[in-house]
């Protein structure tokens, strides 16, 4: 289970990367965060935000439309 | 050592700077979306507003899109594509059409609004230079723009654009 969920499904780039931004500044380090998502471009967007970024990508899946991600504050 | 490394280590952050030029709804949003995409990635974003897009910093926004000198503009239209000819922009109301067409889209799509995109930006502390040889030139007060914008040239953009990993103009 990750520590924090949002929402940012019906968002069009970039507000799923934008919103996910704010959510992990709330976060304190090594805590999840889950992101879901329907914006198709925001499995390669993640990515690159967590690679640019640091912060670890440890899962990306696809359930229908709705695309979720889960990432670990580690920057 | 890669790039990547680099950037996330404690050096200085990347940087990027562009050069906003034109001030219709379509293209605002470029510039906008990359500032605040690159601020979420840590960058160190810097705007310098001049000629058109200077009216992206007023207060109240009333951007519109046009068909004239977009020639391969199309809309979604009944599953297909409508063409948007530069002719269409001479007739009355038109204009006001492609506007609300581009304003549906938005919303239906769930992209942005500039407004919000803006708020985005200032909140993420992206520097914003308004040009103010432009204020000049079309006579805007810096009480019609937003609180914030600091005022420079050509020389404190070109200052700015020594200092950054990415210069874009838009």
């Amino acid at each position: 289970m990750a520590d924090e969920t949002l929402d940012a499904k019906g968002l069009n780039c970039p507000l799923p990367i934008l919103r996910a931004k704010k959510a992990l500044n709330k976060l304190e380090a090594d805590k999840t965060l889950e992101i879901l998502a329907t914006d198709p471009g925001s499995v390669k967007d993640f990515e690159a935000f967590c690679r640019t970024t640091g912060n670890t990508l440890i899962e990306s899946n696809q359930d229908g439309d709705v695309y979720s991600f889960l990432i670990k504050k580690t920057s | 050592m890669p790039k990547r490394e680099k950037n996330m280590s404690n050096d200085k952050p990347k940087s990027m700077s562009i050069i906003v030029t034109k001030g219709s709804l379509d293209q605002a949003y470029p510039p906008f979306i990359l500032a605040t995409t690159a601020a979420a990635m840590g960058l160190d974003v810097t705007l310098f507003f001049t000629f058109y897009g200077l009216t992206l910093l007023k207060k109240k926004l009333d951007l519109k899109v046009t068909t004239l000198g977009n020639a391969s503009m199309e809309m979604p239209m009944m599953g297909g594509h409508m063409a948007m000819p530069n002719i269409m922009a001479a007739m009355p109301g038109a204009p006001a059409l492609t506007t609300k067409m581009m304003k549906d889209l938005i919303k239906k799509n769930g992209v942005a609004s500039i407004d919000e995109l803006r708020e985005l930006a200032i909140e993420a502390d992206v520097r914003i230079i308004a040009c103010q040889m432009t204020l000049d030139l079309f006579d805007y007060k810096l009480e019609d723009l937003i609180d914030g914008p600091e005022l420079g040239g050509a020389a404190t953009y070109i200052e700015v654009a020594t200092q950054s990993d990415i210069n874009l103009f838009i």
